[in-house]
C-alpha cells in the first residue's frame, strides 16, 4: 500500500469518526434538553396556546367557551356596547382598572427601591461572616406562605390594628386612620410581599463594590450625596434594574394582596382576570386580559434588557461626563 | 503635624509628632502594622484621630472629612473607577470641587500629558495595565493640584522594573508639580532612592526623621540600623563620654570611640552599629585592629563581597570588600574606624 493510500484512508477514516462524534454529541444534547423542553412545552406553550385561543372565542352561558370566532374579548377591554342598540362607546372603566395596577406596581417598586436600597447596603457594608444571618433574616418571610403574610398585615393595618391602636394610644388620633381596603393598603402590602426581590439582586451588585472606590471619591471632595450618586448607584445599576423588574413584573400581577387588603373593591389586573373567571363567567374576556397584560410586561421587560452595543456605552459615558461637568 | 490616636483595643499611633516641609518628598518607612499606613489614612481623612492635632499650613484639619481636605491619595490598589474612562478619573476631584467645564479639560489634558496617557483617555480603566493604571490614579491625584499628595505603597504591585521606572518618574512629577508628597513603604531601597527625608517608624513611633543619607550612616535606633541596609550590631558598655563621644567596650574588650546617637545616653550596657562597608580587614597580627577572629563564610553579590567572621570573643560580624581576600578559616584583624561607629539607642 502506498504512502498516499494510507493518508486518504486515514483522513476517511477521521471524516467517519467526527461524522459519528458530531451525531453523538447533537443526540446527548438533545437528550439533556428534553425534560425541560418537555416542561416548557406541556407548561408554558400548551397552557398559553389555549389562553390564546380562549381570548379569540364566545364566552359560554355558565362558563367555558362557545366555539365561535369573535374579536369581541378585545374589543371588550377598550368600548362598551349598548344593550339596546348595539353601538360601541369608548370606556376607560378596564383602562382604569389597568393604570392603577401599573401605578401600584410601579409605587411598589419605588417604595421598596427606597427601603431596599439603604438595607442591602447595610448588608453589603458588614463583616463577611455577619452577611449571612442578616441575608437570612431578609428572606426569612418567605418562610411563610403569602396568604398568611398578607392576613397578618391585615390584621396590623385594619382599624382596631396595631397601627390604629398605638396611634390612638399615644394620642395621635381619635378617630381611626382608615387604611385598610384602600390604595395605601395595597401598596404598602406590594412593598411588603416583594421587598425581599428587591434586597437580594441590589445586595449582590452592592456586595461586589469595592468600598475603597467610595474612599477614592471621597478623597477626591465627593461629598456623601455624591458618592452615592456618581460612585455607587452607577456600579450597582445592574441590581437596581434586575430588583426593579422582579417587583414590579409580580407587583403588576398581584392577586391575594389587592384581594385582601383592597378588599376587592380597589381591583387590580390580577384580581380583574379572576372575576372573570369566576363570576363574570366571561373566559375570553379573561384571557383576553391575561394576554394583554402580558404583551405589556414583555414590551416593558424588552426596554430595559435592551443589549446596549459598544457606541450605547460610549454615548453613555459620554453623557455621564457632561453630566459630570456640569 | 502631630498626630496621636488610641483606639480601646489597638494604639495604633503613640504620641506621634512630626513636621512635614513644604515641597518635600517625604517617607514613611516601617514594616507593616508600623502604623505608617495609618498615618496617612489620619491625614487623609478616613481615620480620625482620638487625641491630637493635624495642622496643614497652620490650620487644624483633623476633624475635617476627606472631601474638605485640599488632600490627595494614590491608592495601593490605585481605586480607579471602573465605571469611567480614563479622562473621566482624572477629571473627577476637579469636577466635585465645581471647576468651569474649560478648566476641567485643560487639566485633564495636561495631566494626561503629564502621565503619557493621551493616547488612552478614552478607554476604560480595567482594559489598562497595572502601570497604565498607577499613572491615572497619579494622574487624578494630582488633578486637583493637593496642597499635599499621599501615596499608599503605590509601587508594591508592579515588577521589578516597573518599579524602577515609575520611583524615577514620580520624584520628577514632585519636582515639576512642586507638591508635597508624603510616600509610605516598607521597603526601605525605596525609601532612600526617592526621598528627601525618610520617618522610620515601628508599633506606632516614629524613631528617627533624617535625610536618607543621615539615616543610613547615622542611625539613632537599634531598629532603624537593623531595618535599613545591612549593620554589624555589637554589645558594648559606654565607658565614660569624652567630648560628646563614648568612649565603648567592646565584649571582647577591646575599647573604641564611638559617636552617640543621643545626649542621653549615659554610661552602661549599649548597641553599637557599623556597616559592613565600613569594616576595615587587616592581618590578624595588626596592631590597630580593634577586633580579631576566623572567616566563617565568604558570600559574593555581584558589586562586593561579604566576609563573615566569627569574633574570637564570640559574635560574627560582617565585613563588605571590593576584592575578594582571603579562605574561609583564615584569621583575620578588624579595624571598626571611630567616624562610623555609631552608638545606638534601645528599641
Amino acid at each position: 500500500m502506498s504512502a498516499a493510500t494510507d493518508h486518504r484512508d486515514a483522513k476517511a477514516r477521521l471524516t467517519e469518526a467526527n461524522r459519528i462524534w458530531a451525531h453523538r454529541a447533537r443526540r446527548t444534547r438533545i437528550l439533556l434538553l428534553a425534560p425541560a423542553l418537555v416542561v416548557v412545552t406541556v407548561f408554558g406553550l400548551f397552557p398559553l396556546t389555549i389562553t390564546l385561543i380562549y381570548s379569540v372565542l364566545e364566552p359560554g352561558t355558565y362558563g367555558g367557551v362557545n366555539w365561535v370566532l369573535s374579536g369581541e374579548a378585545y374589543v371588550q377591554f377598550l368600548f362598551e356596547r349598548d344593550m339596546f342598540d348595539d353601538t360601541l362607546g369608548f370606556t376607560t372603566s378596564y383602562l382604569q382598572i389597568f393604570g392603577r395596577s401599573i401605578g401600584l406596581a410601579f409605587g411598589a417598586t419605588v417604595g421598596a427601591l427606597i427601603l431596599g436600597f439603604p438595607t442591602a447596603y447595610f448588608i453589603a457594608s458588614k463583616p463577611q461572616e455577619q452577611r449571612n444571618l442578616w441575608l437570612f433574616l431578609v428572606t426569612l418571610p418567605f418562610w411563610t406562605n403569602l396568604l398568611i403574610r398578607t392576613y397578618a398585615m391585615l390584621l396590623i393595618i385594619r382599624d382596631e390594628g396595631l397601627i390604629n391602636l398605638s396611634l390612638k394610644g399615644i394620642g395621635i388620633i381619635d378617630k381611626p386612620i382608615g387604611i385598610l381596603y384602600t390604595d395605601t393598603a395595597v401598596f404598602l402590602g406590594l412593598i411588603y410581599s416583594y421587598l425581599p426581590f428587591m434586597v437580594l439582586p441590589l445586595y449582590a451588585s452592592l456586595e461586589k463594590l469595592d468600598f475603597r472606590l467610595v474612599e477614592a471619591a471621597y478623597d477626591l471632595y465627593a461629598s456623601r450625596f455624591q458618592v452615592l450618586r456618581r460612585i455607587i448607584i452607577p456600579i450597582a445599576k445592574p441590581g437596581i434594574v434586575a430588583g426593579c423588574i422582579l417587583v414590579f413584573i409580580p407587583g403588576l400581577g398581584a392577586y391575594i394582596t389587592p384581594e385582601l387588603l383592597g378588599g376587592g373593591k380597589k381591583l387590580m389586573i390580577g384580581n380583574m382576570i379572576a372575576l372573570q373567571f369566576g363570576s363574570s363567567r366571561n373566559w375570553p374576556f379573561g384571557s383576553a386580559a391575561a394576554l394583554i397584560l402580558m404583551a405589556f410586561v414583555m414590551v416593558a421587560l424588552l426596554f430595559y434588557l435592551r443589549r446596549p452595543c459598544p457606541q450605547e456605552v460610549v454615548d453613555r459615558y459620554n453623557k455621564i461626563w457632561t453630566r459630570l461637568k456640569q | 503635624m502631630r498626630f496621636g490616636t488610641a483606639d480601646q483595643a489597638v494604639i495604633a499611633l503613640d504620641d506621634v509628632s512630626v513636621t512635614i516641609r513644604e515641597n518635600e518628598f517625604f517617607t514613611l518607612l516601617g514594616p507593616s502594622g508600623c502604623g505608617k499606613t495609618t498615618l496617612l489614612r489620619l491625614i487623609a481623612g478616613f481615620e480620625l484621630p482620638t487625641s491630637g492635632l493635624i495642622l496643614l499650613d497652620g490650620q487644624e484639619i483633623g476633624h475635617l472629612p476627606p472631601y474638605k481636605r485640599p488632600v490627595n491619595t494614590v491608592f495601593q490598589s490605585y481605586a480607579l473607577f471602573p465605571h469611567m474612562t480614563v479622562a473621566q478619573n482624572i477629571a473627577f476631584g476637579l469636577a466635585m470641587l465645581g471647576k468651569p467645564t474649560s478648566e476641567i479639560d485643560d487639566t485633564t489634558r495636561r495631566m494626561l500629558a503629564m502621565v503619557r496617557m493621551e493616547k488612552l483617555a478614552d478607554r476604560r480603566t480595567d482594559q489598562l495595565s497595572g502601570g497604565q493604571q498607577q499613572r491615572v490614579a497619579l494622574a487624578r491625584a494630582l488633578a486637583p493640584h493637593p496642597k499635599v499628595l499621599l501615596l499608599d505603597e503605590p509601587l508594591s504591585a508592579l515588577d521589578f522594573k516597573l518599579r524602577k521606572e515609575m520611583q524615577i518618574e514620580l520624584k520628577r512629577l514632585q519636582n515639576e508639580t512642586g507638591i508635597t508628597f508624603v510616600f509610605v513603604t516598607h521597603d526601605q531601597e525605596e525609601a532612600l532612592t526617592m526621598s528627601d527625608r525618610i520617618a522610620v517608624m515601628d508599633t506606632g513611633h516614629i524613631l528617627q526623621v533624617d535625610a536618607p543619607m543621615d539615616i543610613y550612616n547615622r542611625p539613632t535606633h537599634r531598629f532603624v540600623a537593623d531595618f535599613v541596609g545591612d549593620i554589624n550590631i555589637l554589645d558594648a558598655e559606654i565607658d565614660q563620654i569624652r567630648d560628646g563621644r563614648g568612649v565603648v567596650r567592646l565584649s571582647s574588650g577591646a575599647t573604641a570611640t564611638a559617636r552617640l546617637s543621643s545626649d542621653t545616653l549615659a554610661p552602661g550596657a549599649v548597641s553599637v552599629a557599623i556597616r559592613p562597608e565600613h569594616v576595615r580587614l587587616c592581618g590578624a597580627d595588626d596592631g590597630n585592629r580593634t577586633l580579631a577572629g576566623a572567616i566563617s563564610n565568604i558570600v559574593f553579590f555581584g558589586s562586593g563581597t561579604h566576609i563573615h567572621i566569627d569574633l574570637d570573643g564570640g559574635g560574627t560580624v560582617i565585613a563588605q570588600t571590593t576584592q575578594g581576600g582571603g579562605a574561609i578559616g583564615d584569621r583575620v584583624g578588624l579595624i571598626l574606624p571611630d567616624d562610623h561607629l555609631q552608638v545606638l539607642m534601645d528599641r
